[in-house]
């Protein structure tokens, strides 16, 4: 497990011999299970999922109820990680937050995904003049300083959810485009896309059906590692009082208001900031494990 | 060389264009305005006040003389602070982020490039391991859960420094460190991967073969190489740093220009808001420039195209 430690060197491992007969899949499967942070952080991610679908409804308390009576009181069997300045018990609007967060995460990702992915598959299987003018807005947007385009767009246009995906989901396919064209731009030079195209398919056909298929790998790859940033984007703006609103809250609020009330009550703050950074942990080394996994080089643009 | 940086500034013409462009027109379609408060205004002060502001104009005419301002060099009067130019007010904030930028970069670069360099040279010993994961530490900690944990530690518990202000040299410390380290922990796993890279090549072995020791080795023939990667991150680096740079000063309470464009958006205080984002912009271009320059320069591989 040498290189369990090290995620960035995109050192392959060395290829499995004598296993002659499995499909890529398969094998790239096999290499995971051996990078044991990776696994461990897939097994906490899935977990952590599982703890914010589910836990609220097993739950005697709700996110939004309210008990003056117990107000600030420290972690203990009743309140697993306290309350807060109203007596919201904090486990239960970690898990909530959870929900927000994670959500966010994937949702968005979804969203950049699509638009890169078909935007660069366009681009790199149409090539010649489109494919560099295509590249060249890529380059433009590329360019302008997005955050503070996503920060302008919430405090304008409200804080609501489905604009928090679209808004992030705009920011982060270019990176995705631009891996998908340099994939595609390989692949169609080879034989067996002469050989669809001398079938007669459709260019939309080759190019969903032949063509993506095969730059699954950087496309997993780059997706996973898309996720944390995300849900760092949608914490970094919710810290700034631009994300959801009370009394709803993501990790980035729950961070927020605890980091306002940490003096006297330091695990308002510690709480969400742990699982915050466990989900980011998790989600990078599953990200750097799939890389050396399925042999993908740089996946960085 | 200069044919480059001529080519990519007019590059840049268009990118600055989109970016005033779309600013302006967002902020103007925005529901309300820099003068709407709790308490009514009366329409005859609001007509005065907005023909003062070049607001009862047509909205195009309002657009090509924000642009005939610019191109003077003026961003034009702030909205919600009277009697202030947007000029003004950056030139009194924009020392304080910038400071805390360099500041921050410092730290980044003193404490990635050392560690990715000792990571790679001593590969797959507790030390790499050390280092790598401090990297990933840095990288799975945001800002904002580190910024109040050092806070919390080392201005509540041990009281060595304010937790908050911008006074003293001592106040530099924390929202430094705290800014700094995240890049440090990129710029640490990019010089080690850089490095291991590098180390592999045939041109270390021949110095080897040479005789040169191994410290000359690495910092001689092998950093120049092994640091490429890091250089084409500085410019991302500084733009990150820059924006990241809104959080910070608000944990911090730092009065600097991201605290300033916040503030700005929320009031709706167009002009600020606009002449920021193109400050903003105009920096990060530069600095991407820069990089790519300085690339060059390390790697003679890399021609310009």
């Amino acid at each position: 497990m040498s290189t369990s430690l090290s995620p960035l060197t995109t050192t392959a491992l060395p290829p499995v011999e004598g296993e002659r007969g499995t499909s890529l899949g398969k094998d790239a499967w096999h290499r995971l299970k051996k990078n044991r942070l990776a696994v461990a952080g897939g097994v906490i991610l899935l977990l952590l999922t599982i703890a914010c679908v589910v836990g609220p409804w097993l739950s005697p308390y709700k996110y939004y109820e309210m008990n003056l009576k117990e107000t600030f009181l420290a972690p203990s069997a009743k309140h697993w990680f306290g309350t807060d300045q109203i007596g919201h018990d904090l486990f239960i609007r970690i898990l909530y937050g959870g929900r927000i967060s994670l959500g966010v995460g994937f949702c968005a990702t979804f969203v950049a995904l699509t638009i890169g992915v078909v935007y660069g598959a366009v681009a790199g299987y149409v090539g010649g003049k489109t494919d560099a003018a295509m590249m060249r807005f890529v380059d433009i947007i590329y360019a302008l300083p997005f955050t503070i385009f996503v920060i302008l767009l919430m405090v304008f246009f409200g804080r609501n959810v489905v604009l928090l995906f679209v808004a992030i989901g705009a920011v982060e396919w270019l990176t995705m485009a631009r891996i998908v064209r340099s994939q595609i731009m390989t692949l169609k030079k080879m034989e067996f896309i002469e050989a669809a195209r001398s079938l007669g398919l459709s260019d939309v056909r080759i190019i969903f059906r032949h063509l993506l298929p095969n730059a699954f790998g950087p496309i997993i790859v780059y997706t996973t590692l898309t996720i944390p940033a995300v849900m760092l984007l949608e914490a970094f703006l919710s810290f700034l009082g631009l994300g959801v609103q009370p009394p709803m809250s993501s990790w980035g609020t729950l961070i927020k208001d605890g980091a306002e009330k940490m003096e006297e009550f330091p695990w308002l703050l510690l709480f969400p900031g742990v699982i915050f950074s466990l989900t980011l942990f998790s989600l990078n080394f599953l990200g750097d494990g799939l890389r050396d996994a399925l042999d993908v080089r740089a996946a960085k643009d | 060389m200069l044919r480059f940086i001529f080519r990519r500034l007019l590059q840049v013409i268009p990118v600055f264009f989109v970016i005033i462009t779309a600013t302006f027109f967002m902020v103007r379609f925005v529901p309300g305005g820099p003068f709407t408060s709790e308490k009514a205004i009366p329409p005859e002060i609001m007509r005065n006040l907005e023909a003062h502001y070049g607001l009862d104009q047509p909205l195009w005419h309002q657009y090509l003389s924000y642009l005939g301002q610019i191109a003077h060099g003026d961003l034009g009067p702030s909205f919600k602070y009277a009697n202030r130019s947007v000029n003004e007010i950056i030139a009194a904030k924009l020392p304080v982020s910038l400071e805390l930028g360099a500041w921050s970069m410092l730290v980044a670069l003193v404490v990635g490039l050392p560690l990715g360099v000792v990571a790679a040279v001593k590969r797959n010993t507790i030390l790499d391991y050390l280092c790598s994961s401090t990297g990933m530490i840095g990288i799975c900690v945001p800002t904002f859960v580190l910024g109040p944990l050092l806070a919390l530690f080392f201005g509540i518990y041990l009281n060595w420094f304010n937790v908050s202000g911008w006074y003293g040299p001592s106040d530099r410390v924390l929202p430094a460190a705290t800014l700094g380290f995240v890049y440090a922990a990129y710029i640490m796993r990019l010089t080690r991967g850089g490095m291991l890279e590098v180390l592999n090549q045939d041109y270390i072995r021949t110095a080897r073969a040479k005789g040169a020791s191994e410290l000359r080795i690495v910092l001689r023939h092998a950093l120049r190489g092994g640091i490429l990667p890091v250089v084409a991150f500085l410019g991302p680096a500084v733009a990150g740093i820059l924006t990241g740079s809104f959080v910070i000063e608000t944990i911090f309470q730092i009065p600097g220009l991201g605290r300033e464009f916040v503030n700005s958006a929320f009031s709706r205080d167009y002009t600020v808001v606009l002449g920021t984002v193109i400050l903003y912009a105009g920096l990060i271009i530069v600095m991407n420039l820069l990089t790519d320059v300085v690339q060059v320069w390390l790697n003679p591989k890399l021609k310009f195209e």
